[in-house]
């Protein structure tokens, strides 16, 4: 076993990780505590990576295409809200899906209509674009490591603003028992577009940090909110912890299945059959451990279990 | 005498759209939706402009054409393709860029006892056992491209390369195409999800433990540029060369130069044809292709030009009576025109027998990234399936 790989593979793993969780975050509050099923969490996250890339691209600065991109994002995503969301919160879970469906055909074909329809592509900012020396010969990625970095430090805020605060402590009320929260005469209905707009920041966010390595593309948001969901599946809808958890494992699996499932499987079988079949079976091992997980727990990993 | 009337009728109406059908009705299949339709759109630009200079006219035949979206999807691909065979009852049917879209739509054109003309893809099993007398292929088997390619890493003298693909019909013509010439080592592959994965960071991580000569890789359309930006952010940029066959082109140039990926430039790839090979049709085409939509043709919109040109010589020698399949698939395997990409001909499985160049990226004269042919690696190359197919 070498170990450079394994470590590299790991920091790649925690990396995704961090990244489904800035989706997942934002998926789970809304699912758990408004009980919408919003399919459209990964277009913001498109338009993140859209906004930030323009900005990038006009201002030549980085921060400035965070700091000004994640508001206008998140502007969307409370007149979203405001418009059209805000009607669906009393309707079946079947309608959510169709309604906020047709919201993300509307907004890929708005991006293909404002932007090139082949994308955009942007660099890594000058000062994030070398490489850091680690431990066992290992050379990373600074701009990855800040990803991490930054996602860490988001993660304990979100932690800080649901365990320290006021809006927090109404964020897990609504989690725990919505009609109660309702009935105690809090306006909910500034509470649920609060925690829509934190949600939608959180994932313009991801979409601008992710610009200068996927590049921005009309449906790029699709693609990484499947795996979002399985991820507040696995960590129980509505928390916060179980999602940071559940995004961090998920990362990892998927890093190091695709890494050394071709090596793990030739143990049991024949080297050219591990090949072929090692990358098919790794595009599936999430969705086989999410389907372990409910097996064992229902509700995910810390989801409030049924009365 | 009410009856006679009516008999007349019913025969004229029967009789009237063949006997005085004095058009060619074209079916062109390929992406016109979703971000790939980037390339399908360049292809569409590409026929518009074959149409101009031929005046809308097949020898003295009208021209019509329909467009088919197969939406990056086979299952898409195929009723698009059914819409043209049984709806809009075209004569012939071309197009497709997808390897994986041709496989699922051929039969729907073949049964019907079309021609099917491939401007793009060009999957193993067509050109092998699958091979049809009323199928050709326009452009090149998927082999061929990168068994290019290895000659050229032979060439180089690198001993070792790591081989990064898509996991799909294409994708695995293109692992196998290059493993058939190199002689070096192929120190590992990976196959990645297709089209879903855009991420390639264990694959990056892969390769550096790996530590190979070289990397070779094949990601058409938007994957192309990721992978590129990633593999430069990756710290393997500068260490390992990066070798690739349909990845970068002049759609992808420009959003690289817009970044100011300064890497790209000089990075080698092999391919039939380029901007700036020297024979009159192509200057003809790169140049009215340039004034007419202010931009360098890709090698799709070529192998798109060239087809309409390639139907062309064929409806001519049948004096555009698009009922004789047996003259019309004749004049095909004769190929008597003037190709974007000079001599060549076609083989006894409808592929072409031609010549593989490598381009190298290259800053016009305006500034302007493009690709520019370098050497001649392959001669008169036939595919390697074609022993396979008897027809």
């Amino acid at each position: 076993m070498e170990w450079a790989l394994l470590i590299e593979q790991f920091l790649n793993g925690v990396q995704f990780g961090v990244l489904l969780f800035l989706l997942a975050a934002g998926l789970t509050l809304t699912f758990g505590i408004m009980d919408l099923v919003n399919l459209a969490h990964g277009s913001m996250y498109m338009l993140g990576a859209f906004f930030g890339a323009t900005i990038f691209l006009w201002t030549g600065s980085f921060i400035l295409a965070l700091v000004l991109a994640v508001p206008i994002v998140a502007g969307i995503g409370i007149i979203t809200e405001v418009t059209t969301l805000r009607t669906l919160y009393q309707r079946h879970h079947l309608d959510q899906v169709l309604a906020t469906f047709g919201l993300i055909l509307f907004f890929n074909e708005l991006v293909q209509i404002v932007w090139p329809l082949e994308g955009l592509t942007v660099p890594v900012p000058e000062y994030l674009s070398s490489t850091v020396p680690l431990p066992f010969g290992i050379e990373y990625s600074l701009y990855r490591l800040m990803i991490i970095g930054t996602g860490i430090l988001l993660a304990i805020g979100m932690w800080l603003l649901v365990t320290r605060t006021r809006l927090g402590m109404l964020i897990r009320a609504g989690a725990s028992d919505r009609e109660m929260v309702y009935a105690l005469g809090t306006n909910i209905r500034l509470l649920f577009t609060l925690v829509f707009g934190l949600g939608t920041a959180l994932s313009a966010l991801a979409g601008v940090l992710m610009a200068p390595i996927l590049g921005a593309n009309s449906g790029m948001g699709e693609q990484i909110i499947i795996v979002a969901f399985v991820v507040i599946v696995i960590g129980g809808i509505g928390s916060i912890r179980g999602s940071f958890i559940a995004a961090l494992i998920t990362g990892l699996i998927d890093s190091l299945g695709r890494s050394f499932l071709d090596v793990i499987l030739a143990l049991f079988i024949p080297i050219n059959a591990a090949e072929a079949a090692a990358p098919a079976i790794s595009s599936m091992l999430i969705y086989i451990f999410m389907a372990g997980i409910l097996f064992f727990k229902p509700t995910g990993l810390f989801g409030k279990q049924p009365n | 005498m009410k009856k006679i009337f009516i008999t007349i009728a019913v025969s004229i109406f029967l009789i009237a759209p063949n006997a005085y059908s004095a058009t060619v009705k074209l079916g062109f299949v390929t992406t016109l939706s979703t971000p790939a339709a980037v390339i399908g759109n360049d292809m569409r630009d590409a026929v518009e402009l074959a149409l101009d200079h031929i005046d809308n006219k097949m020898g003295s035949t009208d021209v019509e054409i329909v467009y088919g979206d197969d939406e990056f999807n086979p299952q898409k691909g195929k009723q698009a393709t059914e819409r043209l065979v049984t709806q809009e009852k075209v004569d012939i049917v071309f197009g497709y860029i997808w390897s994986h879209v041709l496989l699922a739509s051929a039969t729907t054109v073949l049964d019907a006892g079309k021609i099917l003309i491939s401007a793009n893809a060009g999957p193993s099993q067509l050109a092998g056992k699958g091979c049809h007398e009323n199928f050709f292929n326009i452009s090149w088997q998927n082999d061929q491209t990168p068994m290019a390619m290895g000659e050229v890493l032979n060439q180089r003298g690198v001993n070792s390369v790591y081989v990064v693909a898509p996991l799909y019909a294409a994708g695995k013509n293109m692992v196998a195409g290059v493993e058939r010439t190199y002689k070096g080592e192929i120190v590992g592959i990976d196959m990645t999800k297709w089209p879903d994965q855009i991420d390639w960071s264990s694959e990056l991580s892969k390769i550096k433990a790996a530590n190979p000569d070289a990397v070779f890789i094949f990601y058409p359309g938007r994957h192309g540029p990721a992978f590129i930006s990633q593999y430069e952010q990756s710290g393997l940029a500068g260490k390992v060369d990066l070798y690739s066959v349909f990845t970068i082109d002049s759609i992808s140039l420009p959003r690289f130069q817009s970044a100011g990926m300064n890497g790209v430039l000089g990075t080698t790839m092999t391919q039939f044809w380029a901007p700036d090979l020297d024979n009159a049709a192509n200057k003809k085409f790169v140049d009215g292709f340039k004034a007419k939509y202010g931009k360098y043709p890709s090698f799709y919109a070529a192998q798109s030009y060239d087809a309409v040109m390639y139907i062309k010589s064929a409806v001519e020698a049948v004096g555009g009576d698009m009922s004789n399949v047996d003259g019309l698939r004749a004049a095909l395997e004769k190929a008597d025109y003037d190709s974007v990409r000079g001599e060549f001909s076609i083989g006894s499985n409808h592929f072409p027998i031609q010549n593989f160049y490598s381009r190298e990226v290259v800053e016009d004269e305006n500034g302007v990234w493009t690709t520019s042919v370098r050497e001649e690696v392959l001669t008169m190359h036939q595919d390697v399936y074609a022993s396979e197919c008897n027809m």
